[in-house]
């Protein structure tokens, strides 16, 4: 415990290397909002996020703390209860959220791109009826999309919801869900026009190698009514909506990444200076420092990339998915191998438990997978780059 | 009554950062340094902005004392909720030189130019510890003052309060206008929330004050301290205070009225600490 108390007093000392600083060409607001992530992170998230690890606990309070100050929709719309910030502002935020503890914060990007779809695809009712209590989390949400039969072939998707009346009834189950059977609003991805029990329950908790702060589960569809009233936009406009959403999220993913990455430089360098060897710290070990140098440097790279992506799906510029996938492949793969980097440089004690730097690399190592793989990813870039038109 | 409260917030080197001396011994490094809200800032703010919650005061106005850069201690301020920020723009070698005689000079010109109600400061800076400019300010004032407040309750137009001394807590009771300055237990201080930020930054409500001859702010900002190597020493001179009462004396420093000056001789390993002169 005395080593977590460490490590959120050393998330202050970071911020002061001119040469990694995560402040530098933000505007005074988004200093402002990077400040309020980087101290909630510090002191509500940090000081437990091995706790929450250990123990799998799905941090409600904490997540609805977060959430007062306006993280619970960050950029929804403020008519329906949310902040109206840009991407760039999420990516700070997520960012700094990150270094607290990236599964909590991961989750969370979970629940705001979700706040996102039902504001930015909903009808008046909808948006009025979901999106305040998502924005506060009194409600939380979950996204469904995986299916045991299609993940990176999304839209192979099996769930069917067939139109009864005014309702659809909807059969299939959905894989890998983050906060499965501990949120409370669902957004479904199905397909209508096809076929389909006695409504929604869900599989057994997965025993995760990371992510622990937020339950991940199955869920099932057995002729599950869902009212009309309930449907997102038309009729087969659903997969173009995942697809928007993922882009967005792409961003935040990234970013979560980013503050792993962050803390864990951090991290390996304060080792180095205190760590001793062959009679001299570490830190005056030449390939030492070498490496310290290439992890600080692809965390810059990574850190610049995903806020043009940001500020590129934000403009809603030509060519924002490339740029979002881009940032998304090259920042989670980056990321993971300079925490990874940062454990080595811990020696054995980077293996124990007891030591931040392995929660970071176990956490942001599924990045590279979920929201679409750095294979998908690479799908999507050569896609763009290949294109006629 | 006004029901306006003076915050004095001060910009300061964050609490968590490895302080290093500059290399020629002038001072600490502060450039590219991360800088915050004073932490007992923090609180007074805190403080003062609960009060407008219960709607006990109507204004909270943050002031700052310094360059530029002071203009963002005074955001993070209205991002907590208060109304209205001045900057008193200090800079360059005036900056150097200001301590709690001249802020509280400055707090004292402000309160009488804004009515004030209550001035609510941290009980100190955590870069020079001075524990100095709430009692200064209240004595050019001639308020009464409430130092260390660990629990603040206005009671029609008294003030009551509990102080944190070394003999326990003390129980006073003061009238207003008083200064108060605030101690560790005062209160949690608050996150900015997101909205609010966007608020205090849109609305942009800082003036800006220069302290010259030609407004009331006139504060004189001659330096009272000055830094010396101390001289190196033969071994056996006698250390009695007396003997070196006389040799600072005869150095013939230019010592300015009612300064303080530390002296600290060391001879190897042995340093001895002297007191005030």
């Amino acid at each position: 415990k005395s080593l977590c108390y460490t490590y959120s007093a050393l998330l202050f000392t970071y911020l002061s290397q001119p040469t990694v600083i995560a402040s530098h060409g933000l505007t005074d607001e988004q200093k402002e909002f990077q400040k309020v992530a980087f101290d909630f992170a510090a002191n509500e998230m940090a000081p437990h996020m091995a706790e929450w690890d250990q123990k799998e606990i799905f941090p409600v309070e904490t997540m609805r703390k977060a959430a007062q100050l306006g993280f619970g929709g960050i950029y929804v719309q403020p008519d329906v209860g949310g902040s109206g910030l840009s991407r760039l502002d999420t990516s700070i935020i997520f960012e700094a959220l990150s270094t607290g503890c990236v599964s909590t914060t991961a989750y969370i990007s979970i629940h705001n791109m979700c706040a996102w779809m039902i504001d930015s695809y909903g009808n008046k009712e909808q948006r009025e009826k979901f999106c305040p209590d998502l924005c506060s989390m009194e409600k939380f949400a979950s996204y469904c999309l995986t299916e045991p039969g299609s993940g990176s072939d999304a839209a192979s998707l099996l769930t069917s919801a067939q139109r009864k009346g005014d309702h659809y009834i909807l059969n299939g189950s959905k894989a890998f869900i983050s906060g499965g059977g501990d949120t409370d609003v669902y957004v479904v991805m199905c397909r209508t026009g096809g076929k389909g029990p006695k409504g929604i329950s869900f599989g057994k908790k997965e025993k995760k190698v990371g992510w622990n702060s937020q339950p991940t589960r199955a869920v099932i569809f057995e002729d599950c009514a869902v009212p009309v009233a309930n449907r997102l936009g038309e009729e087969g406009q659903g997969f173009n909506i995942a697809m928007k959403g993922l882009n967005g999220g792409r961003i935040n993913i990234a970013s979560c990444s980013l503050g792993a990455a962050h803390a864990s430089v951090q991290l390996a360098r304060d080792h180095l200076l205190v760590r001793k060897q062959f009679g001299e710290t570490l830190s005056n070990n030449q390939f030492l420092q070498f490496k310290l140098a290439e992890m600080a440097t692809k965390l810059v790279a990574s850190r610049l990339l995903i806020r043009e992506a940001a500020q590129a799906l934000q403009e809603d510029r030509p060519d924002a998915v490339a740029i979002c996938s881009m940032a998304k492949l090259f920042a989670t793969d980056e990321c993971f191998n300079i925490c990874n980097q940062a454990l080595q440089m811990h020696g054995g004690y980077g293996y124990l438990k007891d030591y931040a730097v392995q929660q970071f690399v176990r956490d942001i190592r599924v990045h590279q997978i979920l929201e679409g793989t750095n294979e998908v990813m690479r799908m999507i870039i050569s896609r763009n780059l290949l294109s006629e038109s | 009554m006004s029901g306006r409260v003076l915050v004095g917030v001060k910009r300061v080197i964050d609490y968590a950062v490895k302080i290093r001396v500059k290399p020629d011994n002038t001072g600490v490094v502060t450039d590219g340094v991360k800088h915050s809200m004073n932490p007992f800032c923090e609180i007074a703010v805190e403080e003062a902005v609960k009060l407008k919650e219960k709607k006990l005061i109507k204004e909270v106005v943050a002031v700052s004392c310094g360059p530029q850069q002071s203009q963002e201690t005074i955001r993070t301020a209205l991002a907590m909720g208060a109304d209205r920020g001045i900057h008193v723009d200090v800079s360059g070698k005036d900056y150097e030189n200001l301590g709690p005689l001249q802020v509280s000079k400055i707090l004292a010109a402000l309160a009488k130019q804004e009515d004030a109600q209550l001035i609510l400061l941290g009980k100190q800076a955590i870069d020079d510890d001075c524990n100095q400019t709430g009692q200064m300010t209240a004595a050019l004032l001639d308020w009464p003052q409430g130092t260390f407040a660990s629990e603040v309750s206005l009671e029609g137009d008294k003030i009551n309060l509990v102080r944190e001394i070394d003999g326990g807590l003390e129980h006073i009771k003061i009238n207003t206008p008083a200064v108060i300055t605030a101690d560790l237990r005062l209160n949690t201080p608050r996150y900015a929330t997101l909205p609010n930020i966007m608020d205090s930054l849109m609305n942009n409500e800082t003036e800006l004050h220069k302290p010259n001859h030609r407004t009331s702010l006139c504060v004189g900002l001659i330096p009272l301290f000055e830094t010396v190597a101390p001289e190196d020493m033969q071994g056996g001179t006698d250390r009695s205070g007396a003997m070196l009462r006389h040799t600072v004396l005869q150095s013939g420093l230019g010592l300015h009225t009612r300064s303080l000056v530390v002296f600290s001789i060391g001879i190897g390993k042995n340093k001895t600490k002297l007191g005030t002169v």
